[in-house]
């Protein structure tokens, strides 16, 4: 008789415990709608290692996207999944896994690098997961068919002829040598500087890059005596950094033009402040103290310094992320598709993508940048041809 | 090809040429010398070069506290290289002798073939410049500047300054004093005679052991001295540069003849040069094909190299 009991308490209890929970079914989220909230957004970056700076500018740029977003719409937080790949392609497959398990993430910032791109964005192609990199300028990552791929930046094909009108415009040099490292990224950018500069090229040399060449007494021979205004040079900051140095060491005074790839500390630390100072190094990007609205205040609050490279870049891909899911968007299929058809503003440019992810190419905008006190400063955006 | 480049830039290329190749013939000793008494290609001979270098940046850098903006001159900047010269000189010979007692002599005790030999050089070279990669994060390392590249004379037009002087005096003074040292001394002597004939030179009561360390650590002090003369010249540093010079220093010690000090010498002054030549006629991308091509076809009429005797091949 007490078993009977101890069993017909034991259901009733079990049956009330289950309808409390299916009429609280959901209540933890207090959402207006069923289940619309709790998304994710990730960046994908360097956050520590010998490249962090970047990634570390990029994913408080993407914070402050967050915060503002978040402020607006208390009743459905959006949440930032910081993935920290230290730069390396290798780290970026099992990265990007992780952001393609986690169901919530709807869409990424970065890969920051090209070349943890390569590794990564298959994956994210293949699971149909939206990135969009606010800082990697390879040109063939647009070309690899990952219809995934977005890009907030102009890529190194707007680069080169930037830093040849710079050259020809502001610098007014009529006679200019031009040397690179063979590489893909230098050859690539050197020969667009050619064909901009025409005849005030009067020298060229090719050297070694990838740290396979250190004694350039040839090189530097021939720039001596070609009697140059400017030197452009289409590489790395460590062949940059042996080549300014020796040219220095030789008399040579020109001052020496490069691309991103130079604009590393490491440039300034192997050449010398002395033998550094004036050298022009030209990005497909705006400093982002240039960026519109309250962005650097409120980037100054939030974090207490002052925004960095591709900081807005990075903002404008979250708040591109970001206005999606506003618009109702709740999966990666209409992510994708939103993001394919969006146009709109950001505080570092306008926004609409080309077939390949690319930006618009009329919104490309190439700065030069210059080396003062060892540091490297905003000098002036290049105009269009 | 750029014949009038070459001919309008000639005497620069000759002069860095030449400087260039007296840091080659340094580290090309070392080869040379240890190939002369074991038959025996000492691939960690680049890193042995690469240790010099670093020990002088740091000696600048930890005890001097100077930095890559700095300069000095005068007196003070002797005192500096000769400080550095004599850190990179005890350091390379350290390392050298090192890599002899810990990876060569356990083999020679074990009648090792031959090719257990080439891999241990190999992999101690690998050892060797990823420690220095991982040590300096593989980012390039700056120097102060010490000698001046001012041209302090010229010679038909062409300028010649104190880092070339300095440069190309301490190879050849180096040179001397070695040629001396081998041909005249009695441990000189001793090192013929292991060279020749280890086993009879045994017999005749020659420490064998003891012979080799001295070659390795003689080998060991001319690569550290061509390390500090490497960063005065270039003036930046990476670990990668060890494997560069190396690959440069043997082609050197073989093109002069292997084995054969002056050889070296030769060789090394050869190379510099003829890669100058080669850069101001073709463009730096045909520099190494130039060379190499030159050295596969003087190989093909001359086996021996250009002075073709070895250290064995003993004048009485």
């Amino acid at each position: 008789m007490r078993q009977k009991l101890a069993r017909v308490l034991g259901g009733v209890a079990m049956l009330a415990l289950v309808a409390s929970t299916a009429a609280c079914g959901g209540g933890g989220d207090d959402a207006a709608e069923g289940d619309s909230c709790g998304y994710k957004i990730a960046f994908f970056g360097a956050l520590t290692g010998s490249s962090a700076a970047l990634g570390i500018n990029e994913n408080n740029g993407v914070k402050l996207a967050v915060e503002q977003y978040n402020k607006e719409n208390a009743d459905c937080k959006v949440e930032l999944v910081s993935l920290d790949s230290q730069g390396s392609p290798d780290q970026a497959p099992q990265l990007a896994q992780q952001a393609i398990d986690d169901e919530k993430i709807l869409g990424v910032v970065g890969p920051a690098f090209s070349g943890e791109s390569e590794a990564a964005n298959p994956l994210f192609a293949e699971a149909g997961l939206v990135h969009i990199t606010a800082s990697a300028t390879r040109p063939s990552l647009a070309e690899q068919g990952w219809k995934t791929f977005f890009r907030v930046v102009g890529n190194d094909l707007s680069q080169g002829p930037a830093a040849g009108i710079y050259i020809r415009d502001v610098l007014k040099a009529d006679r200019v040598f031009v040397i690179d490292d063979q590489s893909a990224y230098g050859a690539g950018l050197a020969d667009e500087v050619k064909k901009v500069l025409g005849s005030a090229v009067v020298g060229t040399d090719k050297i070694q890059g990838e740290g396979k060449q250190a004694d350039f007494s040839a090189t530097v021979t021939k720039v001596k005596n070609a009697n140059v205004k400017a030197i452009f040079f289409g590489g790395y900051y460590q062949e940059a950094g042996l080549l300014r140095k020796q040219l220095t060491a030789a008399g040579v005074t020109a001052v020496m033009v490069g691309g991103d790839g130079v604009n590393d500390p490491a440039f300034i630390e192997s050449a010398g402040q002395a033998a550094a100072e004036g050298t022009v190094i030209t990005c497909a990007c705006a400093p982002a103290t240039e960026a519109r609205g309250t962005f650097v205040e409120d980037y100054k609050a939030l974090h207490g310094v002052e925004p960095g490279t591709y900081s807005d870049t990075a903002y404008d891909a979250a708040t591109i992320l970001l206005s999606g899911i506003k618009q109702g968007v709740k999966t990666r299929e209409a992510m994708l598709e939103y993001v394919r058809n969006y146009n709109g503003q950001g505080v570092a440019a306008n926004y609409r993508f080309t077939e390949n992810g690319e930006m618009d190419p009329a919104e490309v905008r190439v700065w030069a940048y210059k080396v003062k006190d060892g540091k490297v400063v905003p000098d002036q955006e290049i105009p269009k041809a | 090809m750029d014949i009038n480049g070459l001919f309008s830039n000639f005497g620069e290329l000759t002069t860095t040429g030449l400087t260039q190749g007296a840091i080659y013939a340094l580290v090309a000793l070392g080869y040379t010398l240890v190939y002369g008494v074991l038959r025996l290609i000492n691939f960690a001979h680049s890193e042995v070069f690469i240790t010099g270098a670093f020990f002088a940046v740091w000696t600048w850098q930890f005890v001097w506290g100077l930095n890559q903006d700095s300069t000095a001159g005068g007196l003070v900047a002797v005192a500096y290289l000769v400080s550095a010269m004599l850190v990179a000189a005890v350091a390379s010979a350290v390392v050298a002798s090192a890599v002899e007692v810990v990876a060569y002599r356990p083999l020679r005790k074990r009648n090792a073939p031959p090719l257990a030999f080439l891999i241990t050089a190999i992999g101690a070279s690998i050892v060797l410049s990823e420690a220095y990669a991982i040590l300096t994060r593989r980012r390039p390392t700056g120097m102060p500047t010490l000698v001046s590249t001012e041209p302090l004379f010229h010679i038909g037009g062409v300028p010649i300054s104190a880092a070339d002087l300095l440069i190309v005096s301490a190879a050849l003074v180096m040179m001397i004093v070695l040629d001396i040292f081998i041909n005249r001394s009695r441990i000189g002597r001793g090192i013929r005679a292991v060279a020749q004939d280890a086993n009879t030179a045994a017999l005749m009561g020659i420490n064998k052991d003891r012979i080799i360390l001295l070659v390795f650590l003689t080998g060991g002090l001319m690569a550290g001295i061509a390390g500090v003369l490497f960063n005065v010249r270039i003036g930046v540093l990476t670990y990668s540069v060890g494997f560069l010079m190396g690959i440069k220093a043997f082609t050197a010690a073989v093109l002069g003849g292997i084995g054969n000090l002056r050889g070296a010498l030769l060789g090394g002054l050869l190379l510099g040069v003829t890669e100058n030549y080669a850069s101001g006629l073709f463009g730096t991308n045909w520099k190494d094909f130039t060379a190499f091509a030159v050295l596969v076809v003087l190989l093909m009429f001359r086996p021996t190299g250009l002075l073709g005797e070895s250290l064995r091949g003993v004048r009485a």
